[in-house]
């Protein structure tokens, strides 16, 4: 009998919901019926492992790969689906599409699609934090290719002497937009830069959502406890191009077929399996379950009408 | 009326603000070291040095204002802008829109600039016309302390990101400033002098030039009419119009360079709106483009002086 209550198998429900989330754009793409976007396919224990680990109060800054951690925080489908369709009831009105979702409330706050844009904006979310009160931290997710942006020197080393609660987490998905990282930085990972700004930092197997949601926890109480950033690096990898549609081909095969292997929901899968919480049908139903759940949130964009003309110039000026 | 120069009409301002809202906060590379007055009254928290990084600055800032704080950041000279403009223009002047109104950024960024220390141009370039060009931001440009102090209040009490431009040749020039809380709308240009012939529309150090032009004019029986825009952003069109109108000829002076500047959006606004009752075409007197040289008398030569005003107004109206 399934359970749950067991958080691996919540765990794997929202990386299945994740996964048909954006399986499901790049299919509605295929169809004309929404824009390319930048999936995460492969990063969802990254999400899942280190949203689970946050409070209600803590608030997320994220980027153009964000499908993950609007759905791990509870986005409901429906309007992220309205949203990159352009229709008026998504959570930016459509004028946002995939690459810049907020949701205020959700504490999902300033999404920038430029590469390291999100590092620019943290410190001053944490700043706010600090200084109107209140125990909740700021979590900002950006990719290693971010890493090689000025930004992330500055904003680290700033979150570091003004003793800012972030956690930032770099999903190290070894691919920046075309190019391999091996082809842009030496180093074998982001976590070690922690320490050249007096920062704790730590490296995790961003495929085992176990893994990634203890170290996350770890992490996050760290940060509320000293009220000093961490930076937590995910190593995982994006299993699909940069932007859909894309064909792969500067990929190597063999690279690819060694991380689908270590697909984070087939592990876990085969982990539930082995330890008897879940059978075959049982993982089945939730896959079942999540492909219902996505055929209701297109219907519900489909019905969402396009926001009105007036909404060109709306909402430009405060 | 107070005596004051323009940097301690800025200093009152921020003062002034910070006293009446604790969440008013200003921070940027010296702030602290240079401004201990304002560490004394409000402490360390609100008043901030930074790492020299101007990007982190303003990014600071934009993210700062979105959740509820009110920063004010001194970025000191404005080329040293372009290492924040991707904190300005892509996320500050976009994110209420991209979200759907979710957010607001009620920021102001201080940055100075112009001809008048020898700095040449990586320190002296009237950029001010680049954040015209970017929705959602507003632009200021004072020309006199009171402009400055009352502008300042209001760019601070505003929503939106405001970029506040000091001229680097008014800082430490005089005039009176009205005692107390006097704050001045954004979005009102000045009618400095009024006028019957020509209408000479400036901003910043410029408007002095236009008024040292406007009073040889009116010597020789000429009315000009001197609008100080002040706001570059949102751009009071209304004042500038109703001028032309009345003295069917204009002059457009500023110092930052021609192409895609003010005076282009001065000139085209009234082509579009006022064309019947112009009686000569418009003119434009601005800086060349070119950077600005260090040199003395290359520096003054770059900025329209009032000389080339006052010939300009007199060639349209065929009175040279």
């Amino acid at each position: 009998m399934m359970t749950t209550t067991h958080p691996l198998v919540q765990a794997l429900e929202r990386m299945t919901l994740i996964r048909a989330y954006e399986e499901t754009l790049v299919d509605l793409h295929g169809r004309g019926r929404a824009a390319g976007t930048c999936t995460s396919v492969g990063q969802e224990a990254s999400a899942v492992g280190v949203i689970s680990a946050l409070s209600a109060d803590d608030l997320i800054l994220t980027n153009h790969r964000s499908a993950g951690h609007l759905l791990a925080r509870g986005a409901d489908p429906g309007r992220l689906m309205a949203e990159v369709m352009g229709r008026r009831d998504g959570y930016c009105k459509g004028k946002s599409g995939s690459l810049h979702i907020s949701a205020k409330e959700l504490g999902v706050v300033l999404t920038s699609t430029i590469v390291g844009g999100e590092l620019g904006l943290a410190p001053g979310v944490a700043l706010s934090r600090s200084m109107l009160g209140g125990e909740g931290i700021v979590v900002c997710f950006f990719g290693d290719g971010a890493a090689c942006e000025g930004r992330f020197h500055e904003s680290l080393n700033l979150a570091a002497v003004w003793n800012l609660p972030i956690l930032y987490v770099c999903e190290n998905n070894q691919w920046q937009a075309f190019v391999h990282r091996n082809e842009t930085t030496l180093a074998d990972g982001v976590a070690a830069q922690a320490a050249a700004y007096g920062m704790a930092g730590a490296s995790v197997d961003g495929n085992d959502v176990e893994a990634v949601h203890t170290a996350a926890s770890q992490a996050v109480a760290a940060v509320r406890r000293t009220r000093k950033p961490f930076l937590l690096e995910t190593r995982t990898y994006r299993l699909r191009g940069h932007f859909e549609p894309d064909d792969q081909s500067y990929v190597d095969p063999a690279e690819l077929a060694r991380w689908r292997e270590r697909d984070p929901i087939v592990l876990l899968r085969a982990r539930l399996e082995r330890d008897g919480v879940l059978d075959a049908e049982e993982i089945r139903a939730i896959e079942a379950q999540a492909r219902r759940t996505m055929d209701r949130a297109v219907a519900f964009a489909d019905a969402s009408p396009y926001p009105g003309l007036e909404e060109l110039t709306s909402d430009v000026y405060a | 009326m107070l005596q004051m120069t323009v940097n301690d009409a800025v200093s009152a301002a921020l003062a002034e603000e910070m006293r009446r809202d604790p969440t008013v906060l200003v921070f940027g590379e010296g702030v602290a070291t240079k401004r201990r007055d304002l560490v004394e009254e409000f402490g360390a928290a609100r008043v901030r040095n930074t790492p020299l990084a101007e990007g982190i600055i303003a990014g600071t800032a934009a993210g700062a204002a979105a959740t509820g704080l009110r920063p004010v950041v001194d970025l000191l000279f404005a080329p040293f802008l372009t290492y924040a403009m991707d904190e300005i223009v892509n996320s500050a002047g976009k994110l209420r829109f991209l979200s759907g109104g979710q957010f607001a950024f009620p920021m102001v960024v201080l940055a100075q600039t112009g001809a008048g220390w020898g700095v040449g141009a990586q320190h002296n370039h009237n950029v001010e016309a680049w954040f015209v060009h970017s929705p959602g931001v507003k632009v200021v440009m004072p020309s006199t302390p009171a402009d400055f102090k009352g502008l300042l209040k209001s760019a601070i009490r505003d929503d939106n990101p405001v970029l506040f431009f000091t001229d680097l040749a008014l800082g430490y020039t005089d005039g009176p400033v009205p005692e107390g809380d006097v704050a001045i709308p954004l979005g009102q240009a000045a009618v400095l002098r009024e006028g019957n012939d020509v209408t000479l529309v400036s901003y910043a150090k410029t408007v002095h030039g236009c008024m040292q032009a406007a009073g040889r004019l009116a010597e020789a029986g000429i009315g000009a009419e001197v609008i100080d825009l002040r706001t570059l952003k949102p751009l009071d069109t209304a004042t500038i119009l109703r001028s032309v109108r009345k003295t069917g000829r204009l002059v457009v002076v500023h110092e930052a360079a021609g192409p895609c500047g003010l005076g282009a959006e001065v000139a085209a606004v009234v082509a579009e709106h006022a064309f019947t009752h112009l009686r000569a075409p418009v003119l434009r007197l601005t800086g060349p483009d070119a950077p600005a040289a260090a040199s003395f008398p290359l520096e003054q030569a770059f900025v329209p002086q009032p000389d080339a005003i006052e010939a300009a107004a007199r060639r349209l109206l065929g009175a040279s």
